[in-house]
């Protein structure tokens, strides 16, 4: 732009080339997860006597390896569905409360209170959750079962605490934050003129929200969704406490089954033989490629719309 | 169609569910702020309680998992030596990834495929940029598990949030500052360094700062690349280390009382250290720029 207003000084080259290296190294260490991760998940592969997409039991370190994804792909999915399904209503109702309910004055302070949600490390989620919150899920949980047993989400003749439904629930406290925030700074956006315009047409409050705030901001509500889903696939160490590690796809979310791909890393790096730490990094490369599809896809949304430039930050 | 005149009053089945979608918000709120009540309660609560010197000066060398006692300095000294060596890679780098972005990038495609990158790899799963540290560092390389590879683990998760936010700052710096450089003859690199990185200076520390907060609390790549030890290990280049996250998780997995009394105090430490670097960060905004605040 401005390059040819002025000659170009001696440090100028050298600064300018530091500078694009460095967004070079991203681009660079990007590729290089991949690349890796596929060379050291390659041996392991080989050795792998059953197919690695539909297999469901995971014995790498067996002198005959078997082990497939399945089981801990579906567990990946299904307590992260759950966990959208838990948090993005309550995150909807937290964006909309800091921007058109609070008083303007509290506003940046509670929004501050829902980000110390996310300041909070996950292995003391995982802390919580293994002490507190699994207990106490038990009771719950049996009143579901209970009462509304003939769903077949929760039916089922054993019900635990250290359930699926408990994990998905420690995911939706930690993936609630980042959903809240951006839906937050989109709902912020919305045209001031239209509100007004609205109230001044004698809509109530919700009225004006449902005709102009939400219609606005529902394309980053749901990339919002997007990114909270990627970030609940990967989270690990406080789903590692809580998955009772089983290696079975069953849909009863109150019984002691459940499992996902980077609790499973987590537990099994320990005892890993070279074909089993092979295993785990192949399972890793399906966790890389599954999240890097809904984040790709979550920006690609955010990216078409100019006025959100401000929140994909 | 009736025409209605003058203004009428808000029917009772509107005004009633406005109330409603309002209590709904209120409820809404609480419910997401019950969690972190309870979370920062039991935290305190159960911590609090062998918080003490010993805690902080031992580790848990020769001590069982029934074993009152013990402590968690090598842990801390690991992840203040984890956390430091990973902020000297990640921020060189990824300020100098925004200043590309903003200064030198202006809208090409190679500077929009890098934005859209940095914005993918914020999504980069923790426990796989452990892994990948794990394949090329240690398995490729031949490395041993370290503090150093946990460092560069981090330092992955690091850059995307350093980016960010020092892009935003950078371009809060306004146009006439540079202008009035490039007026005087100042060569571009010079105006960047001596004029634009000063003036969006506390704005970077405090990105900075909020990325080491944010990666302090990671374990899922540590528990991959340095490894779990009981004893002291200053040297990060060398040997298993402990790192505070892979305390609280080494100890929270350890079926008695003390053990799980040591991870609650690990936690306490460790929300803590990063509560209070959240704080100072929130701390030099407020206090840089009081008047931009809503």
């Amino acid at each position: 732009m401005r390059r040819s207003a002025f000659r170009r000084s001696r440090g100028d080259g050298p600064f300018r080339f530091a500078s694009t290296g460095a967004g070079i190294v991203l681009l660079a260490i990007m590729a290089a997860i991949g690349v890796f991760l596929v060379v050291k998940a390659v041996p392991a592969l080989q050795a792998n006597t059953s197919h690695f997409l539909t297999e469901l039991t995971w014995q790498p370190n067996a002198t005959e390896p078997v082990f497939g994804i399945g089981a801990l792909a579906f567990g990946t999915v299904l307590s992260s569905l759950l966990a959208l399904v838990i948090a993005t209503p309550v995150a909807v109702g937290v964006a909309l409360f800091i921007s058109h309910y609070a008083p303007r004055r509290l506003a940046s302070v509670l929004g501050y209170v829902v980000d110390l949600l996310a300041a909070v490390p996950s292995v003391v989620y995982g802390l919580w959750g293994v002490t507190f919150l699994v207990p106490f899920m038990l009771g719950p949980s049996k009143f579901l079962n209970d009462y509304l047993g003939w769903i077949p989400l929760f039916g089922g003749d054993t019900v635990v605490g250290k359930s699926m439904l408990t994990a998905s629930l420690v995911l939706a406290i930690m993936i609630l934050p980042i959903i809240a925030a951006i839906s937050r700074e989109v709902f912020l956006q919305a045209p001031k003129m239209q509100e007004e315009a609205a109230l001044a047409l004698g809509a109530t409050r919700w009225e004006m929200i449902r005709m102009s705030v939400l219609p606005f901001g529902r394309p980053g509500v749901i990339s919002a969704a997007m990114l909270g889903l990627g970030r609940a696939m990967g989270e690990t160490i406080a789903v590692a406490l809580i998955f009772p590690a089983t290696f079975k796809i069953s849909f009863q979310i109150l019984g002691p089954y459940g499992n996902s791909i980077a609790a499973n890393i987590a537990n099994g790096f320990g005892e890993a033989t070279e074909v089993g730490r092979g295993a785990l990094i192949a399972s890793g490369l399906v966790l890389f490629l599954i999240t890097l599809l809904v984040n790709m896809a979550a920006r690609f949304v955010i990216a078409r719309r100019k006025e959100y430039a401000r929140a994909a930050a | 169609m009736t025409v209605q005149t003058g203004i009428q009053p808000i029917s009772a089945a509107r005004r009633a569910k406005d109330r409603l979608v309002q209590v709904l918000v209120y409820l809404a709120f609480a419910l997401a702020v019950i969690p972190l009540l309870s979370v920062l309660w039991l935290v305190v609560k159960n911590g609090i309680g062998r918080l003490d010197m010993e805690f902080l000066t031992h580790s848990m060398r020769n001590i069982g998992a029934r074993d009152a006692g013990g402590g968690a300095y090598h842990a801390i000294i690991g992840t203040l030596e984890q956390v430091l060596l990973a902020s000297l890679i990640a921020v060189p780098i990824g300020l100098l990834t925004a200043v590309y972005l903003v200064e030198y990038g202006e809208g090409g495609r190679l500077s929009r495929i890098i934005s859209f990158f940095v914005d993918v790899m914020t999504g980069v799963p923790s426990v796989v940029s452990g892994l990948f540290v794990l394949a090329f560092w240690i398995l490729v390389l031949g490395m041993p598990f370290s503090g150093f590879a946990g460092a560069l683990a981090l330092s992955i998760l690091m850059m995307p949030v350093v980016v960010r936010s020092a892009e935003e700052m950078l371009r809060l710096v306004p146009r006439e500052l540079r202008e009035a450089s490039y007026a005087l003859g100042v060569p571009k690199w010079r105006t960047i360094v001596k004029v634009v990185l000063p003036t969006a200076f506390t704005g970077i520390v405090t990105g900075v700062m909020l990325a080491v907060a944010r990666v302090a609390g990671e374990t899922a790549p540590l528990l991959l690349t340095v490894f779990i030890t009981d004893s002291i290990n200053n040297d990060p280049f060398n040997g298993p280390q402990m790192g505070l996250p892979l305390y609280v998780f080494d100890q929270a997995g350890r079926p008695t009382d003390t053990a799980i009394n040591r991870a609650w105090t690990g936690a306490l430490t460790l929300i803590l250290i990063v509560m209070l670097l959240n704080l100072v960060a929130r701390l030099i905004t407020w206090w840089r720029s009081p008047a931009r605040r809503r």
